[in-house]
Protein backbone atom coordinates (compact mmCIF):
# COMPACT_ATOMS: atom_id res chain seq x y z
CA UNK A 1 0.00 0.00 0.00
CA UNK A 2 1.22 3.43 -0.84
CA UNK A 3 2.13 5.44 2.21
CA UNK A 4 1.25 8.57 0.26
CA UNK A 5 -2.31 7.30 0.25
CA UNK A 6 -2.97 8.67 3.68
CA UNK A 7 -0.55 11.54 3.52
CA UNK A 8 -2.91 14.40 4.30
CA UNK A 9 -4.86 12.68 7.03
CA UNK A 10 -1.79 10.97 8.42
CA UNK A 11 -0.05 14.25 8.95
CA UNK A 12 -3.08 15.73 10.66
CA UNK A 13 -3.68 12.69 12.81
CA UNK A 14 -0.07 12.51 13.79
CA UNK A 15 -0.07 16.17 14.69
CA UNK A 16 -3.02 15.62 16.98
CA UNK A 17 -1.12 13.10 19.03
CA UNK A 18 2.46 12.26 19.76
CA UNK A 19 5.15 10.78 17.52
CA UNK A 20 4.10 8.30 14.85
CA UNK A 21 3.94 4.76 16.11
CA UNK A 22 5.45 1.70 14.50
CA UNK A 23 2.02 0.99 13.04
CA UNK A 24 2.05 4.42 11.41
CA UNK A 25 5.22 3.60 9.53
CA UNK A 26 3.93 0.21 8.46
CA UNK A 27 1.37 1.34 5.91
CA UNK A 28 -2.30 0.85 5.18
CA UNK A 29 -4.84 2.10 7.65
CA UNK A 30 -2.13 2.55 10.19
CA UNK A 31 -1.65 6.28 9.72
CA UNK A 32 -4.83 6.94 11.64
CA UNK A 33 -3.75 4.73 14.52
CA UNK A 34 -2.32 6.80 17.28
CA UNK A 35 -1.09 4.94 20.34
CA UNK A 36 -3.06 1.93 19.12
CA UNK A 37 -6.27 3.88 18.60
CA UNK A 38 -7.89 4.65 15.29
CA UNK A 39 -9.02 8.25 14.91
CA UNK A 40 -11.35 9.98 12.49
CA UNK A 41 -9.25 11.61 9.76
CA UNK A 42 -10.00 15.20 8.83
CA UNK A 43 -11.45 15.90 5.40
CA UNK A 44 -9.16 17.76 3.00
CA UNK A 45 -12.13 19.97 1.98
CA UNK A 46 -15.26 21.49 3.52
CA UNK A 47 -18.44 19.47 3.94
CA UNK A 48 -20.17 21.62 1.30
CA UNK A 49 -17.28 21.51 -1.16
CA UNK A 50 -18.59 18.58 -3.20
CA UNK A 51 -21.97 20.16 -3.94
CA UNK A 52 -24.00 19.72 -6.05
CA UNK A 53 -22.77 16.13 -6.56
CA UNK A 54 -22.93 15.41 -2.81
CA UNK A 55 -24.62 17.82 -0.39
CA UNK A 56 -22.93 19.28 2.67
CA UNK A 57 -25.51 17.59 4.86
CA UNK A 58 -24.67 14.14 3.53
CA UNK A 59 -20.94 14.77 3.84
CA UNK A 60 -21.27 15.97 7.42
CA UNK A 61 -23.42 13.03 8.56
CA UNK A 62 -21.32 10.58 6.60
CA UNK A 63 -18.02 11.79 8.03
CA UNK A 64 -18.91 12.97 11.52
CA UNK A 65 -21.48 10.30 12.37
CA UNK A 66 -21.14 7.22 10.19
CA UNK A 67 -17.36 7.17 9.85
CA UNK A 68 -16.95 8.16 13.51
CA UNK A 69 -19.12 5.19 14.56
CA UNK A 70 -16.89 2.81 12.62
CA UNK A 71 -13.81 4.30 14.32
CA UNK A 72 -15.35 4.15 17.80
CA UNK A 73 -16.64 0.61 17.32
CA UNK A 74 -13.37 -0.57 15.81
CA UNK A 75 -11.46 0.72 18.84
CA UNK A 76 -13.98 -0.86 21.17
CA UNK A 77 -13.84 -4.28 19.53
CA UNK A 78 -10.06 -4.08 19.16
CA UNK A 79 -9.81 -3.67 22.92
CA UNK A 80 -12.13 -6.60 23.43
CA UNK A 81 -10.15 -8.82 21.09
CA UNK A 82 -6.92 -7.82 22.85
CA UNK A 83 -8.48 -8.85 26.17
CA UNK A 84 -9.67 -12.12 24.66
CA UNK A 85 -6.14 -12.80 23.41
CA UNK A 86 -4.72 -12.10 26.82
CA UNK A 87 -7.19 -14.53 28.36
CA UNK A 88 -6.50 -17.01 25.57
CA UNK A 89 -10.25 -17.08 24.88
CA UNK A 90 -10.28 -18.38 21.33
CA UNK A 91 -14.09 -18.44 20.99
CA UNK A 92 -14.34 -14.77 21.90
CA UNK A 93 -11.55 -13.90 19.47
CA UNK A 94 -13.32 -15.66 16.62
CA UNK A 95 -16.69 -14.15 17.55
CA UNK A 96 -15.12 -10.68 17.42
CA UNK A 97 -13.47 -11.13 14.02
CA UNK A 98 -16.54 -10.20 11.90
CA UNK A 99 -16.91 -7.05 13.99
CA UNK A 100 -13.27 -6.12 13.43
CA UNK A 101 -13.74 -6.77 9.70
CA UNK A 102 -16.92 -4.68 9.56
CA UNK A 103 -15.85 -1.68 11.61
CA UNK A 104 -12.19 -1.79 10.60
CA UNK A 105 -13.35 -2.11 7.00
CA UNK A 106 -15.70 0.84 7.45
CA UNK A 107 -12.80 2.92 8.74
CA UNK A 108 -10.45 1.90 5.91
CA UNK A 109 -13.05 2.33 3.17
CA UNK A 110 -14.23 5.76 4.26
CA UNK A 111 -10.67 7.03 4.78
CA UNK A 112 -9.79 6.04 1.22
CA UNK A 113 -13.11 7.39 -0.09
CA UNK A 114 -12.65 10.90 1.34
CA UNK A 115 -9.22 11.02 -0.25
CA UNK A 116 -10.36 9.86 -3.66
CA UNK A 117 -12.93 12.67 -3.81
CA UNK A 118 -12.16 16.34 -4.36
CA UNK A 119 -14.05 19.54 -5.13
CA UNK A 120 -13.89 20.55 -8.79
CA UNK A 121 -11.86 23.60 -7.68
CA UNK A 122 -9.21 21.20 -6.36
CA UNK A 123 -9.06 18.96 -9.41
CA UNK A 124 -12.20 16.88 -8.81
CA UNK A 125 -13.35 15.28 -12.04
CA UNK A 126 -10.13 15.99 -13.94
CA UNK A 127 -9.25 12.87 -15.93
CA UNK A 128 -6.34 10.69 -14.81
CA UNK A 129 -2.96 11.00 -16.43
CA UNK A 130 0.12 8.89 -16.94
CA UNK A 131 0.24 5.26 -15.92
CA UNK A 132 -3.35 5.08 -14.63
CA UNK A 133 -4.75 6.69 -17.78
CA UNK A 134 -2.82 4.16 -19.85
CA UNK A 135 -4.01 1.25 -17.71
CA UNK A 136 -7.63 2.41 -18.07
CA UNK A 137 -7.33 2.77 -21.83
CA UNK A 138 -5.63 -0.62 -22.15
CA UNK A 139 -8.28 -2.39 -20.05
CA UNK A 140 -11.45 -0.49 -20.91
CA UNK A 141 -10.76 1.44 -24.11
CA UNK A 142 -11.54 4.83 -22.62
CA UNK A 143 -12.32 6.61 -19.37
CA UNK A 144 -15.99 6.88 -20.36
CA UNK A 145 -16.15 3.15 -20.98
CA UNK A 146 -14.65 2.52 -17.54
CA UNK A 147 -17.21 4.83 -15.90
CA UNK A 148 -20.03 3.03 -17.65
CA UNK A 149 -18.80 -0.38 -16.47
CA UNK A 150 -18.19 0.99 -12.99
CA UNK A 151 -21.72 2.40 -12.80
CA UNK A 152 -23.16 -0.92 -13.95
CA UNK A 153 -21.21 -2.64 -11.18
CA UNK A 154 -22.45 -0.09 -8.61
CA UNK A 155 -26.06 -0.51 -9.76
CA UNK A 156 -25.76 -4.28 -9.49
CA UNK A 157 -24.83 -4.29 -5.79
CA UNK A 158 -27.59 -6.10 -3.91
CA UNK A 159 -27.75 -4.36 -0.55
CA UNK A 160 -24.98 -2.26 1.00
CA UNK A 161 -21.50 -2.24 -0.42
CA UNK A 162 -18.79 -0.59 -2.41
CA UNK A 163 -17.38 -0.74 -5.92
CA UNK A 164 -13.63 -0.36 -6.36
CA UNK A 165 -11.19 0.03 -9.14
CA UNK A 166 -8.51 -2.34 -7.91
CA UNK A 167 -5.06 -3.41 -8.99
CA UNK A 168 -4.16 -7.07 -8.89
CA UNK A 169 -0.93 -7.22 -6.87
CA UNK A 170 0.12 -10.37 -8.77
CA UNK A 171 -0.44 -9.24 -12.36
CA UNK A 172 -0.56 -5.46 -12.02
CA UNK A 173 -3.83 -5.42 -14.00
CA UNK A 174 -6.65 -3.12 -12.98
CA UNK A 175 -10.28 -4.21 -12.71
CA UNK A 176 -13.61 -3.30 -11.16
CA UNK A 177 -14.74 -5.30 -8.13
CA UNK A 178 -17.69 -4.93 -5.80
CA UNK A 179 -17.51 -5.68 -2.08
CA UNK A 180 -20.40 -6.36 0.31
CA UNK A 181 -21.09 -4.12 3.29
CA UNK A 182 -17.76 -2.84 4.64
CA UNK A 183 -15.52 -5.61 3.37
CA UNK A 184 -12.28 -3.79 2.63
CA UNK A 185 -10.00 -4.24 -0.35
CA UNK A 186 -7.19 -6.28 1.17
CA UNK A 187 -5.08 -9.26 0.18
CA UNK A 188 -4.53 -9.87 -3.50
CA UNK A 189 -6.00 -6.56 -4.58
CA UNK A 190 -4.93 -2.99 -4.00
CA UNK A 191 -7.59 -0.25 -3.78
CA UNK A 192 -7.23 2.46 -6.42
CA UNK A 193 -10.62 4.21 -6.35
CA UNK A 194 -13.72 3.47 -4.29
CA UNK A 195 -17.35 4.59 -4.55
CA UNK A 196 -19.66 4.08 -1.59
CA UNK A 197 -22.96 2.48 -2.64
CA UNK A 198 -24.52 2.38 0.83
CA UNK A 199 -27.82 4.22 0.85
CA UNK A 200 -26.55 6.64 3.50
CA UNK A 201 -24.02 7.88 0.92
CA UNK A 202 -26.70 9.37 -1.32
CA UNK A 203 -30.22 8.91 0.01
CA UNK A 204 -30.83 12.44 1.35
CA UNK A 205 -29.99 13.90 -2.08
CA UNK A 206 -31.08 11.22 -4.50
CA UNK A 207 -33.49 8.90 -2.64
CA UNK A 208 -34.14 5.83 -4.79
CA UNK A 209 -32.57 7.45 -7.88
CA UNK A 210 -29.15 6.02 -7.21
CA UNK A 211 -28.17 5.98 -10.89
CA UNK A 212 -28.13 9.81 -10.72
CA UNK A 213 -25.71 9.69 -7.78
CA UNK A 214 -23.43 7.26 -9.61
CA UNK A 215 -23.44 9.58 -12.62
CA UNK A 216 -22.81 12.76 -10.63
CA UNK A 217 -20.02 11.48 -8.41
CA UNK A 218 -17.55 11.30 -11.30
CA UNK A 219 -17.53 15.12 -11.25
CA UNK A 220 -15.80 15.01 -7.86
CA UNK A 221 -13.52 12.01 -8.26
CA UNK A 222 -9.95 12.82 -7.34
CA UNK A 223 -8.02 10.92 -10.00
CA UNK A 224 -4.74 12.33 -8.68
CA UNK A 225 -5.26 10.40 -5.45
CA UNK A 226 -6.08 7.30 -7.47
CA UNK A 227 -2.91 7.72 -9.56
CA UNK A 228 -0.79 7.73 -6.42
CA UNK A 229 -2.26 4.42 -5.29
CA UNK A 230 -1.37 2.63 -8.52
CA UNK A 231 1.96 0.82 -8.50
CA UNK B 1 -44.44 -36.61 -61.56
CA UNK B 2 -46.10 -33.29 -61.83
CA UNK B 3 -49.09 -34.50 -59.85
CA UNK B 4 -46.93 -36.06 -57.18
CA UNK B 5 -44.91 -32.93 -56.86
CA UNK B 6 -48.04 -30.84 -56.52
CA UNK B 7 -49.33 -33.18 -53.87
CA UNK B 8 -46.15 -33.00 -51.85
CA UNK B 9 -46.19 -29.22 -52.03
CA UNK B 10 -49.78 -29.23 -50.87
CA UNK B 11 -48.92 -31.62 -48.04
CA UNK B 12 -45.93 -29.58 -47.07
CA UNK B 13 -47.95 -26.42 -47.09
CA UNK B 14 -50.69 -28.11 -45.05
CA UNK B 15 -48.14 -29.36 -42.55
CA UNK B 16 -46.33 -26.08 -42.28
CA UNK B 17 -49.65 -24.26 -41.90
CA UNK B 18 -50.71 -26.55 -39.09
CA UNK B 19 -47.27 -26.16 -37.54
CA UNK B 20 -47.70 -22.41 -37.61
CA UNK B 21 -51.11 -22.71 -36.02
CA UNK B 22 -49.69 -25.08 -33.43
CA UNK B 23 -46.77 -22.78 -32.76
CA UNK B 24 -48.83 -19.64 -32.50
CA UNK B 25 -51.21 -21.32 -30.08
CA UNK B 26 -48.51 -22.85 -27.92
CA UNK B 27 -45.90 -20.19 -27.99
CA UNK B 28 -47.48 -17.68 -25.61
CA UNK B 29 -47.65 -20.26 -22.86
CA UNK B 30 -44.03 -21.22 -23.17
CA UNK B 31 -42.23 -18.26 -24.53
CA UNK B 32 -44.40 -15.18 -24.88
CA UNK B 33 -45.36 -12.55 -22.40
CA UNK B 34 -47.69 -14.91 -20.59
CA UNK B 35 -44.92 -17.41 -19.97
CA UNK B 36 -44.09 -16.16 -16.48
CA UNK B 37 -46.52 -14.81 -13.90
CA UNK B 38 -46.63 -11.04 -13.79
CA UNK B 39 -46.44 -9.75 -10.24
CA UNK B 40 -47.94 -6.40 -9.33
CA UNK B 41 -47.42 -4.01 -6.46
CA UNK B 42 -49.96 -4.78 -3.71
CA UNK B 43 -51.76 -1.67 -2.44
CA UNK B 44 -50.98 -0.53 1.10
CA UNK B 45 -53.72 -1.40 3.61
CA UNK B 46 -53.51 2.22 4.94
CA UNK B 47 -52.58 5.70 3.72
CA UNK B 48 -48.94 6.76 3.28
CA UNK B 49 -49.18 9.09 6.27
CA UNK B 50 -51.02 6.60 8.52
CA UNK B 51 -47.87 5.50 10.36
CA UNK B 52 -46.77 9.01 11.30
CA UNK B 53 -45.02 10.16 13.39
CA UNK B 54 -43.17 6.86 13.65
CA UNK B 55 -42.62 6.45 9.90
CA UNK B 56 -43.09 9.55 7.76
CA UNK B 57 -45.39 9.70 4.74
CA UNK B 58 -42.39 10.60 2.56
CA UNK B 59 -40.58 7.41 3.56
CA UNK B 60 -43.70 5.28 3.10
CA UNK B 61 -44.45 6.69 -0.34
CA UNK B 62 -40.89 6.26 -1.65
CA UNK B 63 -40.57 2.87 0.00
CA UNK B 64 -43.81 1.53 -1.47
CA UNK B 65 -44.24 3.30 -4.82
CA UNK B 66 -40.53 3.34 -5.77
CA UNK B 67 -38.48 0.73 -3.92
CA UNK B 68 -41.09 -2.04 -3.75
CA UNK B 69 -42.20 -1.25 -7.31
CA UNK B 70 -38.61 -1.66 -8.53
CA UNK B 71 -38.39 -5.12 -6.95
CA UNK B 72 -41.65 -6.10 -8.67
CA UNK B 73 -40.56 -4.73 -12.05
CA UNK B 74 -37.12 -6.34 -11.83
CA UNK B 75 -38.60 -9.64 -10.66
CA UNK B 76 -40.92 -9.76 -13.66
CA UNK B 77 -38.03 -8.97 -16.02
CA UNK B 78 -35.83 -11.65 -14.43
CA UNK B 79 -38.62 -14.25 -14.58
CA UNK B 80 -39.20 -13.45 -18.24
CA UNK B 81 -35.49 -13.93 -18.97
CA UNK B 82 -35.57 -17.17 -17.02
CA UNK B 83 -38.57 -18.42 -18.93
CA UNK B 84 -36.78 -17.69 -22.21
CA UNK B 85 -33.68 -19.47 -20.92
CA UNK B 86 -35.81 -22.50 -19.99
CA UNK B 87 -37.44 -22.47 -23.41
CA UNK B 88 -34.09 -22.38 -25.19
CA UNK B 89 -32.53 -24.93 -22.81
CA UNK B 90 -29.93 -22.33 -21.86
CA UNK B 91 -28.94 -23.79 -18.52
CA UNK B 92 -26.04 -21.41 -17.84
CA UNK B 93 -28.37 -18.42 -18.11
CA UNK B 94 -30.90 -20.17 -15.90
CA UNK B 95 -28.30 -20.65 -13.18
CA UNK B 96 -26.84 -17.16 -13.51
CA UNK B 97 -30.34 -15.66 -13.16
CA UNK B 98 -31.03 -17.40 -9.86
CA UNK B 99 -29.41 -14.81 -7.60
CA UNK B 100 -31.19 -11.97 -9.39
CA UNK B 101 -34.53 -13.75 -8.99
CA UNK B 102 -33.82 -14.45 -5.32
CA UNK B 103 -32.96 -10.83 -4.66
CA UNK B 104 -35.93 -9.24 -6.38
CA UNK B 105 -38.42 -11.94 -5.40
CA UNK B 106 -37.13 -11.60 -1.85
CA UNK B 107 -37.66 -7.86 -2.04
CA UNK B 108 -41.23 -8.39 -3.24
CA UNK B 109 -41.98 -11.04 -0.59
CA UNK B 110 -40.42 -9.10 2.28
CA UNK B 111 -42.10 -5.79 1.51
CA UNK B 112 -45.49 -7.42 0.87
CA UNK B 113 -45.33 -9.04 4.32
CA UNK B 114 -43.93 -5.87 5.92
CA UNK B 115 -46.77 -3.56 4.83
CA UNK B 116 -49.27 -6.00 6.25
CA UNK B 117 -47.46 -6.39 9.54
CA UNK B 118 -47.62 -2.64 10.19
CA UNK B 119 -50.67 -0.67 11.36
CA UNK B 120 -51.42 2.91 12.44
CA UNK B 121 -50.47 3.43 16.11
CA UNK B 122 -54.02 4.53 16.92
CA UNK B 123 -55.45 1.19 15.74
CA UNK B 124 -56.25 -1.54 18.29
CA UNK B 125 -54.37 -3.86 15.90
CA UNK B 126 -51.18 -2.08 17.01
CA UNK B 127 -51.66 -3.29 20.62
CA UNK B 128 -50.00 -6.54 21.56
CA UNK B 129 -53.31 -7.49 23.23
CA UNK B 130 -54.53 -8.15 19.67
CA UNK B 131 -52.25 -11.22 19.67
CA UNK B 132 -53.08 -13.14 22.89
CA UNK B 133 -51.80 -16.56 21.81
CA UNK B 134 -48.64 -15.19 20.21
CA UNK B 135 -47.86 -13.03 23.24
CA UNK B 136 -48.34 -16.06 25.49
CA UNK B 137 -45.68 -17.93 23.55
CA UNK B 138 -43.41 -14.86 23.42
CA UNK B 139 -43.60 -14.71 27.23
CA UNK B 140 -42.87 -18.38 27.61
CA UNK B 141 -39.90 -18.03 25.23
CA UNK B 142 -38.30 -14.75 26.34
CA UNK B 143 -39.79 -14.24 29.81
CA UNK B 144 -41.72 -11.08 29.04
CA UNK B 145 -42.50 -8.70 26.18
CA UNK B 146 -39.82 -6.25 27.26
CA UNK B 147 -37.07 -8.89 27.13
CA UNK B 148 -38.36 -10.01 23.74
CA UNK B 149 -38.18 -6.47 22.38
CA UNK B 150 -34.67 -6.06 23.80
CA UNK B 151 -33.54 -9.27 22.11
CA UNK B 152 -35.17 -8.19 18.84
CA UNK B 153 -33.54 -4.77 19.06
CA UNK B 154 -30.09 -6.26 19.65
CA UNK B 155 -30.54 -8.50 16.62
CA UNK B 156 -31.64 -5.59 14.42
CA UNK B 157 -28.82 -3.29 15.51
CA UNK B 158 -26.30 -6.10 15.02
CA UNK B 159 -27.01 -6.31 11.28
CA UNK B 160 -23.98 -5.36 9.21
CA UNK B 161 -25.30 -3.70 6.09
CA UNK B 162 -28.75 -4.06 4.57
CA UNK B 163 -31.16 -6.67 5.84
CA UNK B 164 -34.21 -7.58 7.87
CA UNK B 165 -35.11 -8.88 11.30
CA UNK B 166 -38.00 -11.34 11.61
CA UNK B 167 -39.96 -13.06 14.30
CA UNK B 168 -40.34 -16.55 12.86
CA UNK B 169 -42.47 -19.52 13.82
CA UNK B 170 -40.56 -22.72 13.21
CA UNK B 171 -42.40 -26.00 13.10
CA UNK B 172 -40.25 -28.71 14.64
CA UNK B 173 -42.21 -31.95 14.55
CA UNK B 174 -45.37 -31.34 16.54
CA UNK B 175 -43.85 -28.35 18.30
CA UNK B 176 -43.98 -24.70 17.25
CA UNK B 177 -41.08 -22.55 18.38
CA UNK B 178 -40.52 -18.82 18.07
CA UNK B 179 -37.18 -17.42 17.06
CA UNK B 180 -35.68 -14.09 16.02
CA UNK B 181 -33.88 -14.31 12.70
CA UNK B 182 -31.91 -11.69 10.78
CA UNK B 183 -31.43 -11.98 7.05
CA UNK B 184 -29.09 -10.11 4.75
CA UNK B 185 -30.15 -7.89 1.86
CA UNK B 186 -33.47 -9.26 0.56
CA UNK B 187 -33.10 -12.90 1.57
CA UNK B 188 -36.65 -14.00 2.45
CA UNK B 189 -37.85 -16.36 5.19
CA UNK B 190 -38.81 -19.36 3.06
CA UNK B 191 -37.17 -22.30 4.84
CA UNK B 192 -39.02 -25.55 5.45
CA UNK B 193 -41.45 -25.23 8.34
CA UNK B 194 -40.77 -21.49 8.75
CA UNK B 195 -43.60 -18.96 8.96
CA UNK B 196 -42.65 -15.26 9.12
CA UNK B 197 -44.73 -13.59 11.86
CA UNK B 198 -43.51 -10.04 11.37
CA UNK B 199 -40.49 -8.38 9.85
CA UNK B 200 -38.66 -5.11 10.35
CA UNK B 201 -36.85 -3.59 7.41
CA UNK B 202 -33.33 -2.46 8.34
CA UNK B 203 -32.32 -1.13 4.95
CA UNK B 204 -31.33 2.50 5.33
CA UNK B 205 -34.07 3.54 2.88
CA UNK B 206 -36.60 2.36 5.50
CA UNK B 207 -35.67 5.07 7.98
CA UNK B 208 -32.90 7.38 6.76
CA UNK B 209 -34.95 10.41 5.64
CA UNK B 210 -36.42 10.63 9.13
CA UNK B 211 -33.91 9.08 11.53
CA UNK B 212 -30.61 9.60 9.62
CA UNK B 213 -27.92 7.56 11.37
CA UNK B 214 -30.10 7.19 14.47
CA UNK B 215 -31.35 3.72 13.65
CA UNK B 216 -31.79 2.80 17.33
CA UNK B 217 -34.62 5.37 17.52
CA UNK B 218 -36.28 3.84 14.46
CA UNK B 219 -36.05 0.41 16.07
CA UNK B 220 -37.62 1.81 19.26
CA UNK B 221 -40.44 3.61 17.48
CA UNK B 222 -41.47 0.90 15.09
CA UNK B 223 -42.95 -1.09 17.98
CA UNK B 224 -45.74 1.51 18.01
CA UNK B 225 -46.88 0.45 14.55
CA UNK B 226 -46.52 -3.34 14.62
CA UNK B 227 -49.75 -4.99 13.51
CA UNK B 228 -50.27 -7.61 16.22
CA UNK B 229 -53.56 -8.75 14.71
CA UNK B 230 -51.76 -9.78 11.52
CA UNK B 231 -48.99 -11.31 13.65
CA UNK B 232 -51.53 -13.42 15.55
CA UNK B 233 -53.11 -14.59 12.27
CA UNK B 234 -49.72 -15.62 10.88
CA UNK B 235 -48.84 -17.32 14.17
CA UNK B 236 -52.04 -19.37 14.13
CA UNK B 237 -52.04 -19.95 10.38
CA UNK B 238 -49.93 -21.88 7.92
CA UNK B 239 -47.14 -20.69 5.70
CA UNK B 240 -49.55 -20.58 2.76
CA UNK B 241 -51.80 -18.24 4.77
CA UNK B 242 -48.94 -15.84 5.44
CA UNK B 243 -47.96 -15.77 1.77
CA UNK B 244 -51.45 -15.40 0.30
CA UNK B 245 -50.77 -11.70 -0.30
CA UNK B 246 -48.25 -12.80 -2.95
CA UNK B 247 -50.84 -14.87 -4.81
CA UNK B 248 -53.12 -11.87 -4.75
CA UNK B 249 -50.49 -9.70 -6.35
CA UNK B 250 -50.00 -11.92 -9.42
Amino acid sequence: MSSTLFRATAVRSALRASAPTAAYRAGLASPTFVRGKATLPDLAYDYGALEPAISGKIMELHHKNHHQTYVTSFNNFSEQIAEAKQKEDIQAQIALQPLINFHGGGHINHTLFWENLAPTSQGGGEPPKGQLSKAINDSYGSLDALKEKFNTALAGIQGSGWAWLVQDTQTGNISIKTYANQDPVVGQFRPILGIDAWEHAYYLDYQNRKAEYFKAIWNVVNWKAAEKRLK
Amino acid sequence: MRGASRLSIALFSLLSNSFEVFASEQQPFEFGEMSAPIYTLPPLPYAYDALEPHISAQIMELHHSKHHQTYVTSLNAALKSQSEAVHTSDITSQVSLQQLIKFHAGGHINHSLFWQNLAPASSTDAESSAAPKLVKQIKSTWGNEEKFREAFKAALLGLQGSGWGWLVKVEVGQEQRLTIVTTKDQDPIVGKGEVPIFGIDMWEHAYYLQYLNGKAAYVENIWNVINWKTAEERFLGTRADAFKILKASI
